[in-house]
């Protein structure tokens, strides 16, 4: 009897079967997104101007933890050129708390009411002629503060109470999640195993940070009582209801218009804060009002700071290196808020027993609220927190048993033969090939070489160390990481299809049109689109063009996110492409006194299978559609007009087991990672230097090389800064260290390696054309690799590093305390 | 609010404004002069993003006030190519994928830019210590030093090409 025997694995919907020979998908193509991008002509949210615009800016808490007991705002009211201020207060009385997942809510209103949970928080708006103007009232403004205490210590905020208590209608604790979580045999496995390994991790608190902050653009239309804001928030099409339900309208009088995003890696995830702030002073300033965010701003108030984690963890081994078991404690320090719930821990859930065949797994999770930014989605989303937490104790195993550590991974991984593969959580691994994507990374990096070449440096005195990762990367993510984890009798949802869909048509002269439901927002949506209709339709990329649709026209769109838009917007590309040519080929059949059955779609041309010559133009074919189906046969097939809607749901997601015995399958569409650092260390300075790295992924099918490898370098920097340089640092009152790009440290050039890329692909079964997210992947191993390459520099100290980031301070106490030992 | 009258030279030509003294060259750029290539980042002068060119110099336009460029000659990406007959800067950043999101990369153009018509053959080393004036959020770096020195290869072989029709 196993907790999986209720377990089953639907059957695959996949239409598009992988094959080799395709046109466009595998190609590196140049995107098409590019030209205007280059040129400045972008179009980003502080691009935005409209008639009448003014400005807004927010003033800040300036404490950790207060009560507010009086606002004078005269001076800033009497100001030239302020049109309106607004005190959160005020704004409670027109705007309700923001939305969030965490079940019961953790109220978050836009802006603080009664009492301040941060630096930062935003206290009182403001609308002026010009931003400059709207900050110079910000300095007129008094505000009288009643101190609380503070909490910042992680493991303080389990026991704080009375004062400290930052939600108090929440009970006398900041610890607003508890709970158990068994997966399989826990007990016994431990009870079996011949070798417990422990660890205690600490994984610090770092952010996003897109060199474009968060802003919207709203005017509100008295006369209608609708909104029309402009955002880049990344989820616009699915979430104006909720926006609309904190400035208590109806989702239809708020129309949100997407713009490009300068990046976001999580961070506009959804924007939601911004947009019912800039919605609410538009419409008590009575003109159009533009909000952005500073860096400062950003910094301390976009909601967008990344996991803060304590683990202790323990494995369970045989003797022979077996894996049996995982299981850990972990506290994760949300900040002030709670607006994912705990949806971070329910996507690590995905794989948390990594690529190993691990039979059981258990934890107790418990979320904090301290007096910081709150959390908010950062690349990985969590995942990535996991990978390193399974990776370090991987590695402390082999250290432990004296082992190696490349060969204790592969006698753990899966194998090619057991996918679908299921794990103790209930989650599926589609496919894979582990053991092809070590292999690669070792070649690719001369693995061997490297270990001869690192004797010979410890000989010269030089601490050369070698880190290797083999990391899973979920891939295609359906929401029910967001509320699986909840109390179970109030969920708060139930099973999301996820969907996303497009619009397609094709005009009188053949040309392409798509409209998309989810924005840009550094990636390629408009090139992935355009890959595959051009596949679809044998047409030339330049006859297709892609817009994007405001909410007020988009249909199902849950946009970027968890890996997911590539393998969605292909599934509902296909599905629109499908609709589409079956009523062409009609018009064609007629037109060449053909069967539909014998039409295929080649060149750019519908033909006669196997007889060249016959065959029609899709513009001829588009023509006749559009304009002249009266020469047509008088049914329905022949309706003019060639344009369709398609919405692809989420391809594999099943219910979790009503009592959470396991998860089911959530997040299945797996990729995976190898990626080996080679670093050197200066024992004296606590400098680390890249001599080498190799990161090799296999993301399925790949639709685009030369933008996938562009994720895996991107995605590598931003693991190199949370392993080695970014962190936010809050001192004992809670006040911010670092938030400025002068302080907070972002790698440049110099901080990053040469990376070798490597390309494995393991087509998914489930996913049209095979595909697999590949968006998150970098920062999902880059930070494993990395620490274990640190710690393997520094063996002849006997370190042991279990946290991020390594910063140059600690890497010298490892060497001291080493050295004295 | 008092203002001064300025006069400079917009991407080759004229211009006259009048501005108030603390108007950063960052906003005068971007909203007075309807030049939104210019991103601003971070507004404290580390980023980068915000990069023009004041008299061939590339300075962070967040640290200057509009005053200061009066009667120089100001540069913006706006002076490169058009999207339909780009720069051999901005093609070779096109073909070598050395821009995701795109809010960096007209700063990152700019230096590119300066660089070049410096030293048409940089090394990579040289053309890794400029673009560590800059920062990139989405790229890694890796393909934005592969765009320059493909641009720079680029615009010798025109530049010869040239010579070699002019002889």
């Amino acid at each position: 009897m196993s907790h999986l025997d209720n377990h089953k694995i639907p059957a695959s919907r996949q239409r598009e079967v992988p094959r080799k020979g395709l046109n466009w998908i595998g190609k590196s193509m140049k995107r098409v997104e590019d030209p205007r991008l280059l040129t400045g002509k972008g179009r980003y949210i502080d691009d935005i101007v409209l008639p009448n615009m003014a400005h807004a800016a927010f003033l800040r808490s300036p404490h950790a933890h207060a009560k507010i007991k009086s606002i004078n705002t005269k001076k800033a009211e009497a100001l030239e050129g302020v049109v309106c201020v607004v005190t959160g207060a005020h704004a409670a009385t027109v705007m309700g708390p923001t939305a969030t997942f965490s079940s019961p809510p953790v109220v978050h209103y836009a802006m603080a009411v009664d009492r301040v949970r941060h630096v930062g928080e935003a206290v009182v708006g403001v609308v002026a002629e010009s931003r400059y103007i709207a900050e110079d009232a910000i300095d007129l403004i008094e505000v009288e503060y009643e101190l609380l205490p503070v909490t910042v210590d992680i493991e303080e905020a389990v026991t704080a109470s009375g004062d400290a208590v930052i939600h108090p209608e929440r009970g006398n604790t900041n610890c607003v999640y508890d709970k158990d979580f068994k997966f399989g045999p826990v007990d016994e496995d431990f009870a079996r195993a011949d070798v417990i390994v422990k660890r205690r991790i600490r994984w610090g608190r770092s952010g996003p940070q897109p060199l474009e902050t968060c802003g919207a653009v709203a005017d509100f239309d008295e006369g209608t009582g609708k909104f029309n804001v402009y955002a880049n928030s990344n989820f616009y099409a699915a979430i104006g209801f909720v926006v609309a339900g904190t400035l208590k309208v109806p989702p239809t009088h708020l129309n949100v218009i997407p713009t490009i995003a300068g990046g976001s890696f999580g961070s506009k995830l959804f924007n939601h804060k911004n947009l019912a702030l800039t919605c609410m002073m538009a419409r008590e300033a009575g003109r159009p009002v533009k909000y952005m965010e500073d860096r400062l701003d950003n910094i301390l108030n976009a909601d967008a700071h990344g996991s803060d984690r304590l683990y202790d963890a323990e494995l369970a081994l045989k003797k022979d290196g077996t894996m049996l078991s995982l299981r850990f404690n972990v506290i994760d320090d949300y900040g002030a808020y709670l607006q994912y719930g705990v949806g971070t821990h329910g996507n690590g859930l995905a794989q948390m027993t990594g690529p190993y065949k691990i039979g059981s797994f258990g934890m107790n999770l418990k979320a904090v609220v301290t007096n910081k930014c709150q959390q908010g989605a950062y690349r990985g989303f969590g995942s990535e927190v996991g990978n390193f937490v399974i990776e370090r104790i991987v590695d402390a195993a082999a250290d432990q048993m004296g082992m190696d550590p490349v060969e204790l991974r592969r006698k753990n991984l899966v194998q090619p033969n057991e996918f679908p593969y299921v794990i103790p959580t209930g989650n599926i691994y589609d496919s894979g090939n582990y053991q092809a994507v070590l292999a690669k990374a070792q070649d690719l990096i001369g693995y061997d070489k490297w270990k001869v070449k690192q004797e010979e440096a410890r000989k010269a005195g030089k601490y050369v160390g070698i880190g290797v990762a083999t990391c899973q990367e979920r891939s295609v993510y359906s929401p029910t990481e967001w509320w699986s984890l909840n109390d179970i009798k109030t969920p708060g949802f139930t099973l999301t299809a996820a969907p996303e869909g497009v619009s397609v048509r094709v005009d009188a002269t053949g040309k392409i049109f798509a409209q998309l439901n989810a924005p840009f927002w550094g990636n390629s949506p408009e090139t992935v689109v355009t890959q595959v209709l051009a596949e679809q339709f044998t047409v030339d990329p330049s006859d297709i063009t892609i817009g994007y649709a405001d909410s007020a026209s988009a249909f199902n769109g849950f946009g970027p996110g968890g890996s997911r838009f590539s393998v969605m917007i292909t599934g509902a590309v296909v599905s629109a492409s499908m609709k589409l040519k079956t009523k062409m080929k009609k018009f064609a059949a007629h037109m060449l006194e053909a069967s539909t059955d014998d039409l295929e779609f080649r060149a750019g041309k519908i033909g006669v299978k196997g007889a060249q010559g016959l065959e029609k133009s899709i513009a001829e074919v588009a023509l006749q559609a559009n304009f002249f189906r009266l020469s047509f046969p008088d049914t329905e097939d022949f309706d003019s007009g060639l344009e369709t809607t398609a919405v692809y749901d989420h391809p594999l997601s099943t219910a979790p087991e009503p009592d959470r015995k396991h998860l089911g399958i959530f997040y299945p569409i797996m990729g995976h990672m190898c990626h080996i650092a080679v670093v050197e260390v200066d024992t004296a300075t606590g400098q680390v230097e890249f001599l080498d790295y190799a990161a090799v992924h296999d993301a399925g099918t790949m639709i685009n090389p030369i933008t996938l490898g562009g994720h895996i370098l991107g995605g590598t920097a931003m693991g190199i800064g949370t392993a080695m340089y970014e962190k936010f640092h809050y001192d004992k009152q809670g006040q911010p260290l670092n938030a400025t790009f002068a302080d907070y440290h972002i790698p440049g050039i110099y901080e990053m390696p040469k990376v070798r890329i490597g390309h494995v692909e393991t087509p998914s079964p489930y996913t049209e054309y095979g595909i697999k997210g590949g968006g998150e992947g970098g920062r999902m191993g880059t930070p494993s690799a990395v620490v274990r390459a640190i710690e393997d520099a520094l063996k002849p100290f006997n370190a042991k590093i279990d946290c991020v980031p390594v910063l140059p301070a600690m890497i010298r106490d490892l060497v001291r305390k080493g050295a004295a030992a | 609010m008092n203002t001064l009258d300025i006069k400079l030279t917009v991407n080759g030509k004229p211009k006259k404004a009048s501005v108030p003294a603390r108007l950063l060259l960052s906003d005068f750029v971007r909203q007075d002069l309807s030049l939104p290539g210019t991103h601003v980042g971070c507004e404290h002068g580390v980023c980068g993003a915000c990069t023009i060119l004041v008299n061939g110099e590339p300075v962070r336009s967040c640290l200057m006030f509009a005053v200061q460029v009066d009667g120089c000659e100001i540069t913006t990406v706006e002076s490169l190519g058009k999207a339909s007959s780009l720069h051999p800067i901005q093609q070779a950043f096109w073909e070598e994928h050395g821009l995701q999101c795109g809010f960096c990369t007209p700063g990152m153009l700019m230096i590119a830019q300066d660089l070049l018509k410096r030293n048409p053959s940089p090394t990579e080393e040289e053309v890794k210590e400029v673009v560590s004036d800059n920062l990139c959020r989405c790229t890694g770096y890796q393909n934005i030093v592969n765009s320059i020195m493909k641009a720079a290869a680029t615009m010798r072989d025109a530049s010869s090409k040239k010579k070699g029709a002019a002889a």
